[in-house]
């Protein structure tokens, strides 16, 4: 079987999650990988090193600057009918064009599948990871976002060949005028062995450089609760949760948060579970590996100056 | 302009879903039902700009059970004029609710369709792309901001590495995420004004569009569940499990 996987990439480098995604869709076929952007040719040669690729199609243009969805949607129904899946990664970019080709193809994509269970069956979750639905496809063409973090990444390989494909058209239908990206020296959150998160608790944006501090201890990224984040303490893209972003690292520290299924659904696969709060009924607590019950005021400074020692 | 808003009626956010016993689905028996919270965001947004004079009409869509009226009824409390339903029974999968309501909007002639970016049941986070793909219109999906300039839109989407502006021709559809606004609680008199506000009912048939699922659920299972995990006392403790049986610092 041929499978597709619209690879995300910052132009340089593969998105962190496209080798886990790689993983999934080595299980279905032969794998080839589209690489599309205003400059993408960097990130179509790591593409190329990834294990199980069998082939890069690469193609470059004004017209995939931004997230574009309509325009990539568009040039991905250039090649659709050539595969029998079409895969893409569960983050905000696969989300926002693959429903797009699912629904010009007339298929119903199968979203965020945290399992491959065969060519036509697959696991994902529903109701924020209450409920791990497993479903079959009769469509012709099976259209799948894949949760990252339920797959391994895929190792290296000798460079498979990278072939140009020509745009597809400009729809016109939208404009990009730009984005503000979030700059950090920490590492970036899908992609972190080690994840402190603040919540409510917190108290203020200011009181966050207590987790920023553990995090730089731990050489770990730093996530929030949507309380926080809807607090203004943290910007919109460190949310973790059902509508945020899905984590599953060694660690995760879970700092004055209460627990909420919604905050659950986006950590509770992490290896590691630590959790400090100063309530002894915090829900956080029945996911925890270890928790401690205590004003984090105190114990957040304490932790980093015992890890110092 | 007139805006189209749809409106999905879901298991609350915060009852603690059941796996039933047989594996076929969720219990929903007896449990307390609400529009998807995506859903209020998107109808907050369309009655705000109502208030600031942008929007002259809000048609609310919901594709479902006939309780789905309930769902209706609240965001014409909201602010919403008029409701449809399309009487679909359940289950009706993303692809075929998107058919459903091309044909609506086909019928309505909305300038702008506004979505919730996911439905919490389902967590799909497909049917306003869908939308925008069948209409051959454009879309912003997640956005926190829209301001709208005549045929054009200014939209704000939160993306994963932060935020994205871009400028999008009308009609287009957008979906709604979770900063867009704060929804407004119903009051009483505005209820008692709802009732009174047109609702029509409609079956697919009619809209001449096959609902026919393409996905079989096959089971429906629990998570696995965590161990048990262990209090510590104190800082020192904790730092020596994390060293020493965790090992992961
Ligand atoms: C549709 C929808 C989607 C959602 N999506 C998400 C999502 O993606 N991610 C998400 O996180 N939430 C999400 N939520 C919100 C979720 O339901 C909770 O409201 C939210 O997670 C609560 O955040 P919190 O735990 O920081 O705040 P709270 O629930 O207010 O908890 C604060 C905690 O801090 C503790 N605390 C306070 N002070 C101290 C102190 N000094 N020392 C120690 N502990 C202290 C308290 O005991 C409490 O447990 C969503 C909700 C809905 C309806
Ligand atoms: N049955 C439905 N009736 C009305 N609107 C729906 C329905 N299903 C989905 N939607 C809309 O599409 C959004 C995204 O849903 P989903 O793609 O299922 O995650 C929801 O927030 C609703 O606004």
């Amino acid at each position: 079987m041929a499978v597709l996987v619209l690879a995300e990439h910052d132009g340089k480098q593969l998105k962190p999650g496209v080798t886990n995604l790689l993983t999934a869709a080595a299980k279905l076929g032969d794998v080839t990988v589209l690489v599309a952007g205003t400059q993408a040719s960097e990130a179509a040669q790591a593409a190329a090193k990834v294990a199980g690729v069998k082939k890069v199609l690469l193609t470059e243009a004004p017209i995939y600057e931004g997230s574009a969805a309509e325009n990539l949607a568009a040039l991905v129904l250039t090649i659709a009918e050539q595969y029998s899946h079409i895969l893409g990664p569960a983050s905000a970019y696969g989300k926002n064009v693959l429903p797009r080709v699912a629904a010009s193809l007339d298929v119903q994509q199968i979203s965020e599948i945290s399992a491959v269970e065969s060519a036509d069956t697959f696991v994902r979750p529903t109701y924020a990871g209450n409920a791990m639905a497993t479903v079959q496809s009769s469509d012709r063409i099976k259209v799948i976002t894949v949760r990252a973090t339920a797959f391994d990444p895929a190792g290296e390989q000798a460079a498979a060949p990278v072939e140009n494909l020509a745009p597809g058209p400009d729809l016109g239908l939208t404009q990009f005028k730009g984005a503000e990206l979030s700059k950090s020296e920490r590492p970036e959150l899908t992609a972190a062995r080690i994840i402190v998160s603040g919540g409510r608790g917190m108290g203020s944006a200011e009181n966050f450089k207590l987790i920023e501090a553990l995090a730089d201890k731990l050489g770990a990224a730093v996530g929030a609760s949507r309380a926080a984040v809807d607090s203004g303490f943290m910007p919109n893209e460190y949310q973790v949760g059902q509508t945020g972003k899905i984590v599953a690292p060694e660690l995760y520290i879970a700092i004055g948060i209460s627990g909420a299924i919604q905050h659950l659904a986006g950590m509770k696969d992490s290896k590691v579970i630590v959790a400090i709060n100063k309530d002894a009924e915090a829900p956080i607590f029945s996911v925890a590996s270890y928790w401690l019950v205590d004003d984090l005021f105190k114990a957040v400074p304490e932790l980093t100056q015992e890890l110092s020692a | 302009m007139k805006v189209l808003v749809t409106v999905k009626r879901v298991i609350d956010p915060y009852v603690k879903v059941r796996v039933k016993s047989d594996g076929s689905g969720v219990e929903t028996a007896n449990i307390k039902m609400t529009m998807n919270p995506f859903c209020e965001i998107a109808v907050e947004q369309a009655v705000r700009m109502k208030e600031a004079g942008v929007v002259t009409e809000i048609v609310v869509v919901s594709v479902g059970a006939m309780q789905s009226q309930e769902t209706l009824r609240t965001a014409m409390a909201m602010g919403a004029d008029r409701g449809i339903l399309v009487d679909a029974g359940v289950d009706i999968e993303p692809l075929a609710v998107a058919k459903l309501l091309k044909a609506i909007i086909q019928k309505e002639n909305p300038q702008l369709v506004i979505t919730g970016k996911q439905a919490i049941d389902d967590d799909s986070n497909q049917t306003g792309q869908m939308i925008s793909a069948l209409m051959g219109w454009p879309q912003a999906t997640f956005i926190s901001n829209i301001t709208v300039n005549g045929d054009t839109a200014d939209v704000t989407r939160e993306i994963d590495g932060g935020l994205e502006k871009l400028t999008i021709k009308l009609p287009a559809v957008v979906t709604s995420d979770l900063r867009l606004n704060e929804p407004r609680y119903v009051t009483l008199p505005n209820i008692m004004k709802a009732k009174k506000k047109p609702m029509e009912v409609i079956k697919p048939d009619a809209l001449g569009v096959d609902v026919t699922p393409r996905l079989k659920t096959l089971k429906v299972q629990e998570p696995p569940s965590r161990s048990a995990g262990v209090k510590v006392a104190d800082v020192k403790e904790l730092v020596a499990k994390l060293r020493n049986e965790a090992r992961v610092i």
